[in-house]
């Protein structure tokens, strides 16, 4: 009983946050511009660069393997209003002298935002229509795609949501949250390891080889749901969200 | 129940090099209408923004309820209203989901959320735009659905950051009346710097400059420090020779004119108002006004936070 109260609310105050915030995208033309942009951007790549019919292989491979970089700059896009806009517009005072503490609002927010990236990736199911319609697909490994891509576009949205609170101006928090997130996506590969390796001790260089989202994408896309894998990008998701916070409570005031 | 509280005890809050508050202390009883006034940039709304829970004090803390801001925040703040300056509120909502939405974080749920909400717009007349995006709304309206927020859940201590500014008269008047209405059985602390509001709806007053407590009366304690209070003043034909009349009077202690008006200073503790009418009468003086002055409050405000300044 003692327990439940606490927990109880929880999650109504981070359920009130989401659900302000999901209805806010709704209220707005930034949801339907970027559900928009998504799916013309997914089919783009997919089609034309992917040559989803060329190859002849009734697999989304070509759809999953440019979803990285398509988050790349679409997420921050989402991910650039969320503090940055509450402190531009004062209302970060009003939300954070409400009985909600600052981890519930950043947990409350970032859901409404990966919710609603959801949506924008969900709708995308005629192109596993298509898949279907034409060939005979492991839907297993089209289900894991779906999860890990998902997934990804939650560790980029931490990021980007960590760097909006860094920043009352958007555009400086895209162009931050753009660099952090594309210094996740290429760690491992030469360029970002020849900035460490001379330097630094070989564990760090393991470490730094063991962040990339796109070897973690990449395994998870082909079906293979590695416990390590969902818990990296999990403990990424809740780094930058603590992250977000401690960023949130020194920056508040200024 | 109990009575309700507000203490701060040696509240600082430092930025940088730069201390916003000076180790503030002062208590709050229910049914005080405490006024927060000082010159801009004084420490009054890093004050309020402690006292709500959403700045930490660098050192001290505040005890609103018998709930420490520093220590057990979320209680404290489940006590208090508060309307930030400028009344933000998100634009694109309207004003019955906004309402809902600030019920809902205040841990109502479903039923009891909406009448909540309804009974707050009822409440601050905002009954006809309750499907209006709030950023199209003009900001009379903006700062009434500020308040509505701020009294959603009928919170003991209602902490208010400057809640006329910008608003018309008329509007003044609605908010202050509100603000009236309300303080029966409530804290209530606003800021201003519209020095006539304090007169109008504080029963306390608190002059803050520099971050540092100066002077904490009622209004009417602080216009007895006017040089003004007791003062008479009069306009008649010639001020010239009333004045220099008016000058040999034993209980006048000074005699100045200015703008064509006379005013006559007393000397300690005399009461004037006999003796200047009772002088007019004598000379037979055309007077077109002849009033006793209450004292000025800009004055006071004036002569107390620059003296700090000067210090």
């Amino acid at each position: 009983m003692n327990n439940a109260v606490p927990v109880n609310s929880t999650t109504r105050a981070v359920g009130s946050v989401m659900r302000r915030e999901l209805s806010g995208y709704f209220a707005t033309p930034v949801a339907w511009v970027f559900i928009v942009i998504f799916l013309v951007m997914a089919g783009v790549f997919t089609f034309y660069i992917g040559s989803f019919y060329e190859r002849g292989i009734a697999d989304l491979a070509p759809y999953f393997q440019f979803h990285p970089w398509l988050y790349l700059f679409l997420v921050p896009a989402i991910a650039m209003r969320l503090w940055a806009e509450e402190r531009r517009s004062g209302t970060v005072e009003l939300l954070l002298t409400l009985p909600v503490t600052t981890w519930q609002a950043v947990v409350g927010k970032f859901l409404a935002a990966w919710l609603f990236i959801g949506i924008a990736l969900g709708l995308t199911f005629p192109i596993w229509l298509t898949v279907n319609y034409l060939g005979e697909p492991d839907n297993g490994v089209i289900l894991a795609g779906y999860i890990g891509s998902w997934l990804m576009a939650g560790g980029f949205l931490a990021i980007g949501s960590c760097m909006s609170a860094v920043t009352r101006n958007q555009v400086v928090a895209f162009i931050l949250s753009v660099v952090v997130c594309f210094g996740f996506l290429l760690s491992g590969l030469p360029m970002v390891m020849n900035l460490f390796s001379g330097w630094a001790p070989q564990v760090l260089l393991d470490l730094i080889a063991d962040f990339s989202f796109i070897s973690r994408f990449g395994s998870i896309s082909k079906g293979v749901l590695d416990l390590r894998d969902l818990t990296y990008f999990a403990l990424v998701i809740v780094f930058w969200l603590i992250a977000n916070t401690v960023v949130l409570d020194l920056r508040k005031a200024d | 129940m109990s009575q309700v509280r507000v203490e701060a005890r040696a509240l600082i809050k430092r930025y940088g090099n730069l201390t916003a508050v000076r180790d503030l202390e002062f208590e709050i009883g229910s049914g005080e209408v405490l006024g927060f006034l000082g010159p801009n940039g004084a420490g009054k709304s890093t004050t309020m923004k402690m006292l709500t829970g959403f700045l930490a004090p660098s050192s001290g803390t505040a005890i609103i309820n018998g709930h420490d801001i520093v220590e057990d925040s979320l209680a404290a703040r489940r006590c208090m209203g508060y309307l930030p300056e400028g009344a933000p509120a998100y634009g694109e909502m309207t004003v019955r989901a906004f309402l809902e939405f600030v019920a809902g974080a205040r841990g109502y749920s479903g039923a009891e959320a909406r009448s909540r909400a309804a009974a707050a717009l009822e409440r601050l007349n905002l009954s006809r735009v309750p499907e209006q995006p709030i950023e199209t709304l003009s900001k009379g309206f903006k700062r009434r659905v500020g308040l509505a927020q701020a009294i959603l859940h009928d919170p003991d201590v209602l902490i208010l950051d400057e809640p006329t500014d910008g608003l018309d008269p008329n509007q003044k008047h609605e908010v202050r009346t509100l603000i009236r209405e309300m303080a029966a059985d409530k804290i209530i602390v606003i800021s201003t710097h519209i020095l006539e509001e304090v007169a109008a709806v504080c029963n306390r007053a608190m002059i803050i400059a520099d971050g540092r407590l100066l002077v904490d009366d009622t209004p009417a304690g602080l216009l007895k420090r006017s040089r003004y209070h007791n003062a008479v003043t009069l306009e008649v034909d010639q001020p010239e020779r009333a004045a220099s009349v008016l000058s040999e009077l034993s209980q006048a202690r000074k005699v100045e004119i200015r703008e064509g008006e006379v005013t006559v200073f007393p000397a300690e503790g005399a009461e004037l108002l006999e003796v200047v009418s009772g002088v007019v009468r004598e000379q037979g003086w055309a007077v077109r006004e002849l009033r006793l002055e209450k004292g000025r409050m800009d004055e006071v405000f004036r002569q107390v936070t620059q003296q700090e300044v000067a210090a």
